[in-house]
């Protein structure tokens, strides 16, 4: 059996519906009507341990309510999950101290006092030891380069060495897995690398099983050998990055800097465009090798700069969304 | 167990923090105190006679009120816990190994101490020097005292559960205005600090000893200033303990009810 073993979870949410008008809000209060929206409709999927699994989908897929569901803050209507021999809600508080959670639009940090106050407080909370809990500080601190910012109150931090230190806070009680919801959002490039090589990191020390959710596709290509695509509350594709890439990445953008002027007739340009020195063309690398097409290029203008754009994996995405009509 | 004192350390040290505010309030308390006191005097000195508490107990009765008023008044939301449920920061709450009922208590109990902590004193002063008859009576038999002491300690966890029962609600219903509104006006008036219980009319006087809310403020006042007798302290302080147990059990079937059919805000 593997380590996190989801089946067929349902989750359905009863909204209620307002209507409008002049007595509109007396109206919804003596007669409710409710929408029932199905956040998750049937998924199931299982990750081994020391995995690390990129779950994409687009806004509204379902993705943040599995996530809590998996967290045991939420008990799904039909399904069951069973994650290192618990059942997350049932078990909640004996679950809850194997695992982190970061959601990355969310602060667990006290706001009005120093990040080291929150890890002391988690250090209680969680029951640890002393000389343990100052090892696990001190590799954090080291790790996520800390030493500076722990001390000053958390509102005055920037988001991000704010989000270094909820990550930090995550993994105080050292969880074997580790919960991620988009914890990119909003960080500039170089907080983004620093949080995703330290994800590789302690995944890799310290065996621990990440589950991560993004947008950023960067993300999942830096951390993510397998992902789980979801959409409308059910699964699309549970496999290797590198398949979908095969399947899906197959355009390239060919800019060429050049003064002269030719047009292709060629079934493997699928667009070109003049530019303002030269001519971009995009191709399906389906039907032509990118060496062959620069041989057929060059055999017709002279190129004085080439850039090849190697396939951008949010275009990937919004393709698949697109053939999944997602 | 640990864990619910840091709360209560961490809540208590960040309260501190806002003096600005505990100034505020001081003068709040102060104003509020002499209003009240001049009031009550020009009505004492005009009046028929016949009053249900004599004119000493009462200037006593409205400084004990105003000293501790950050404490026991129930017109009263912890911003941080409700701001946890409006924006669905309690996902982070439930992620850890604990009680929330407890936690959050503790959070309670831990702002409130600390906001009467920095306005009880100055009052308590102020209210003692002042001349008679506008002055807090310190004269108080030994007994009295301690029991006066003990209903007091009883309140302050009658105030928490019932204040804690409360944010609970919003459980349910997502946010604090409303209901919880409605219901934190009408325990503020039966719980005597706006006007004291025993200048109620008959009917509402027997509807609030009843209730739990004057058992909060206008019990262990009246005991202190000697308005009620040791006998009837001993029965207020059971009732107290009845209804700090029925409210807790409240408080934790709904918080368990509630968490089952949580709906976590946003994203």
């Amino acid at each position: 059996m593997s380590f996190i073993e989801v089946k067929h979870i349902k989750k359905t949410f009863k909204v209620p519906i307002k209507s409008d008008g002049k007595f509109g809000a007396l109206k919804t209060f003596f007669n409710r009507k409710y929408n029932y929206i199905k956040a998750i409709s049937d998924i199931s999927f299982s990750i081994k341990k020391g995995e690390i699994v990129g779950y994409i989908g687009p806004n509204g897929a379902g993705k943040s309510t599995t996530i809590k569901i998996l967290s045991g803050i939420l008990v799904p209507d039909s399904g069951n999950v069973v994650i290192d021999k618990m059942t997350p809600w049932i078990d909640r508080k004996k679950y809850v101290s194997k695992i982190g959670v970061v959601f990355g639009q969310r602060s667990q940090l006290w706001w009005d006092i120093p990040a080291i106050d929150s890890f002391n407080l988690l250090k209680d909370i969680y029951k640890l030891e002393d000389s343990e809990y100052q090892k696990t500080l001190n590799e954090l601190i080291e790790l996520l380069n800390l030493k500076d910012i722990i001390n000053i109150p958390v509102r005055q931090l920037s988001l991000g060495n704010r989000m270094k230190c909820e990550i930090a806070a995550s993994l105080i009680h050292r969880p074997k897995i580790l919960f991620l919801d988009e914890p990119t959002i909003g960080l500039d490039a170089v907080s983004k690398k620093i949080v995703r090589e330290f994800i590789k990191k302690i995944n890799k020390q310290n065996k621990v099983t990440v589950i991560l959710t993004t947008h950023d596709m960067a993300d999942i290509e830096a951390l993510a050998k397998r992902i789980i695509l979801i959409g409308k509350g059910q699964l699309l594709y549970d496999g290797s990055l590198t398949k979908l890439k095969r399947k899906y990445d197959y355009l390239r953008k060919i800019t060429v800097i050049t003064k002269d002027k030719v047009k292709l007739e060629n079934d493997c340009v699928v667009e070109q465009n003049t530019i303002d020195d030269g001519i971009e063309f995009i191709i399906d690398i389906r039907k032509i090798e990118i060496n062959e097409f620069i041989k057929l290029i060059s055999s017709k203008i002279s190129i004085s700069d080439i850039d090849i754009d190697s396939g951008n994996i949010d275009e990937l995405i919004v393709k698949l969304y697109e053939d999944f009509k997602i | 167990m640990k864990s619910y004192i840091t709360y209560f350390k961490l809540k208590f040290k960040t309260g501190l923090q806002y003096r600005a505010a505990a100034l505020a309030g001081l003068s709040t308390q102060f104003f509020f105190g002499f209003v009240y006191v001049s009031i009550y005097v020009a009505f004492y000195e005009s009046g028929s006679g016949n009053l249900p508490m004599e004119l000493k107990e009462l200037i006593s009765y409205v400084w004990l009120g105003q000293s501790l008023f950050a404490l026991v008044n129930l017109w009263y939301k912890d911003k941080e816990i409700i701001n946890l449920i409006k924006s669905g920061n309690i996902a982070y709450e439930l992620c850890r190994p604990q009680d929330l009922y407890l936690m959050w208590a503790s959070k309670i109990l831990g702002e409130r101490l600390s906001n009467v902590a920095l306005r009880f004193l100055p009052v308590i002063l102020v209210a003692i020097i002042l001349p008679s008859p506008y002055n807090l009576d310190l004269s108080i038999t030994l007994p009295r005292l301690i029991l006066s002491i003990i209903t007091m300690v009883l309140a302050t966890i009658l105030m928490t559960v019932l204040v804690l029962l409360y944010h609970v609600i919003c459980l349910f219903t997502l946010d604090e205005k409303g209901v919880i509104n409605i219901f934190m006006v009408i325990s503020d008036i039966l719980s005597g600090m706006v006007i004291p219980v025993p200048f109620f009319p008959n009917y509402l006087q027997n509807i609030s000893n009843i209730l739990p809310f004057r058992y909060i403020s206008d019990f262990p006042f009246r005991l202190y200033v000697g308005n009620i007798t040791i006998n009837e302290g001993l029965i207020g302080i059971m009732i107290q303990i009845i209804w700090i147990i029925i409210l807790v059990i409240l408080g934790k079937l709904i918080t368990k009810k509630a968490l089952k059919k949580a709906v976590i805000q946003g994203g």
